[in-house]
């Protein structure tokens, strides 16, 4: 359980400066949301929690993120145990093609460090029943992943994300490539996992995020137009920009 | 043939002529493309089927009195030799270099590394046997299947460090990221994810440079030497197919003009095979990567 603390953070692709002075705090328990329209940095910003921002090719960051109050971007960090406590569920649900469902779900534990193979299957059903995929798969565990519906390939993809045991779970947009009845499942799920996690989401739903989190963020060419609890953004917003958006008159 | 002839009864009559013309032009070219194929496997078929016997594929060379009692089994066993040791060496050194292409390098390095690989891929095959005539043969100063073997992993190299860069950057990067977000370190992403998923396309490259290496007859020449004899010692002379069809093509005796088209059909039957091997398993290695 522990909270992120985002301060001053800019991010660049090549000379492209993506985020500007981006601050965001992320409680533990709680569901915080970042909406905005396309191309405002809401990924980006997503992307620098865990450090997968640095992946891209001339990408840089500058600025502090604290988790727990240590800085992510101190020289003698490691991204490599960072991304392990940090979690990430991607837009495009993405299982990898050449192992089963049974695989994909402890993917991290079996390619990571020696982990006893007697436990793994114990682990699988463990994470595959905290996203709400168990009933459904498991007369099919050796199927291929990619052979699940899109909606049951984003739930693998977070039980993949959740039997490494992170401490934070970040989402970005893990519902806009899914079909309504899938996204309903998705949105309980993240009600669920709330109890167990700091959540972090993506959405460029509004509905989405008035209906799943906490605190919301809404960002507007990659800075922070206005920070604060969901319920008062939604209903009585400081900045005319966030009343225009969350109202619907652009974006 | 004829379905594809078949048109709608509501299209005008001039444009169902032009569609017929066009359609019938097309597979004339399609046929007048396969004419030359079909006729060179027809020949080495016809030729080469005479020379195949059991003491063809077992027997060393006879004498020049009878020939048809001789074999040239040393030949298949130096081209096994030689592109067995070449693959030994270029299959590892070919993926590695793919790997880092595709995956760490960047700058100026990696740019000449590829032009390099590049360049390879178009030179005469016989510069590759000139270089290692004079690098080792010379200063081991014995021709040898070593050296023959090193020649084709110059031949070999460059096709499975491109072709296997090409299939790396076929996997998603979306894979890669899914796999790092797990916290997994790059090279356990790279090893556990990347080629597993590239596997068959990998296998396909590593095919077609095996066809390669089989086929080359300029660098073994210059290398290998060719040898009557079986022989398994790297070290010494060796024979292959190749070159044993190109000096029997060049005497004027009829028995080792058979012997040199058999030795043809079986090359070409075994290249055949791999790329048909190679065809199936990358059309199966599609569905894996969407």
């Amino acid at each position: 359980m522990r909270r992120i603390e985002v301060s001053g953070l800019s991010a660049w692709f090549g000379r492209k400066q993506v985020l500007h002075e981006v601050g965001l705090v992320a409680e533990p328990r709680a569901v915080t949301a970042i909406i905005g329209p396309s191309g405002c940095g809401k990924s980006t910003l997503i992307r620098c929690i865990n450090r997968m921002h640095e992946e891209v090719r001339g990408a840089r960051v500058e600025g502090k993120v604290l988790f727990d109050g240590t800085d992510i971007y101190a020289p003698d960090a490691d991204p490599v145990d960072i991304r392990r406590r940090i979690g990430m569920v991607f837009q495009r649900a993405n299982p990898f093609p050449t192992m089963s469902i049974l695989e994909n779900a402890v993917a991290g534990l079996r390619l990571g460090a020696r982990f006893p193979r007697a436990e793994l299957e114990g682990r699988a059903e463990q994470a595959l029943r905290a996203a709400g995929l168990w009933e459904e798969v498991k007369d099919q565990l050796s199927e291929p992943g990619g052979k699940l519906s899109g909606g049951q390939q984003q739930r693998l993809c977070i039980a993949r994300a959740l039997a490494v045991e992170p401490e934070v779970l970040l989402m970005d947009e893990p519902a806009s490539a899914l079909d309504p009845a899938s996204t309903l499942r998705i949105e309980e799920l993240i009600q669920e996992l709330k109890e167990d996690f700091t959540l972090i989401i993506v959405t460029h739903n509004m509905q989405q995020a008035a209906r799943v989190s906490d605190s919301t963020l809404f960002m507007l060419y990659g800075e922070v137009v206005e920070f604060g609890p969901t319920e008062e953004m939604f209903t009585r917003p400081a900045d005319k920009r966030t009343e225009d958006y969350v109202t619907g008159r652009f974006g | 043939m004829l379905a594809a002839l078949r048109t709608d009864a509501r299209v005008s009559g001039a444009r169902r002529w032009k569609d017929r013309a066009f359609t019938l032009s097309l597979w004339a070219c399609a046929l007048v493309a396969l004419i030359p194929l079909a006729s060179i496997v027809g020949y080495v078929v016809v030729r080469g089927y005479q020379g195949l016997s059991v003491s063809f594929f077992t027997r060393e060379p006879a004498g020049p009195l009878d020939p048809y009692a001789g074999g040239i089994v040393q030949a298949f066993i130096g081209t096994a030799l030689m592109v067995g040791l070449a693959s030994l060496m270029s299959v590892p050194l070919g993926i590695l270099t793919a790997i880092y292409l595709a995956e760490y390098g960047q700058g100026r390095f990696a740019n000449s590394v590829r032009l390099i690989a590049e360049v390879l891929l178009s030179t005469p095959s016989i510069i590759a046997g000139a270089v290692i005539w004079s690098v080792v043969v010379v200063t081991m100063g014995s021709f040898s299947a070593f050296a023959g073997a090193l020649s084709l992993t110059v031949l070999m190299w460059p096709v499975i460090a491109r072709a296997t860069e090409e299939i790396f950057r076929l996997v998603p990067q979306e894979l890669r990221e899914g796999a790092l977000a797990l916290g997994l370190p790059r090279w356990r992403v790279i090893l556990r994810v990347v080629v597993p998923t590239a596997g068959a396309g990998m296998l396909t490259a590593v095919m077609l440079a095996v066809a390669r290496g089989l086929g080359e007859t300029a660098p073994i020449l210059l290398t290998a030497l060719g040898s009557d004899f079986i022989n398994v010692n790297p070290l010494r002379p060796t024979d292959a197919v190749p070159l044993r069809i190109f000096n029997y093509a060049r005497t004027p005796v009829e028995a080792l003009h058979v012997y040199a088209w058999g030795g043809a059909l079986v090359l070409l039957v075994v290249v055949l095979a791999l790329s048909v091997g190679a065809r199936l398993i990358s059309s199966r290695q599609r569905s894996l990567m969407p």
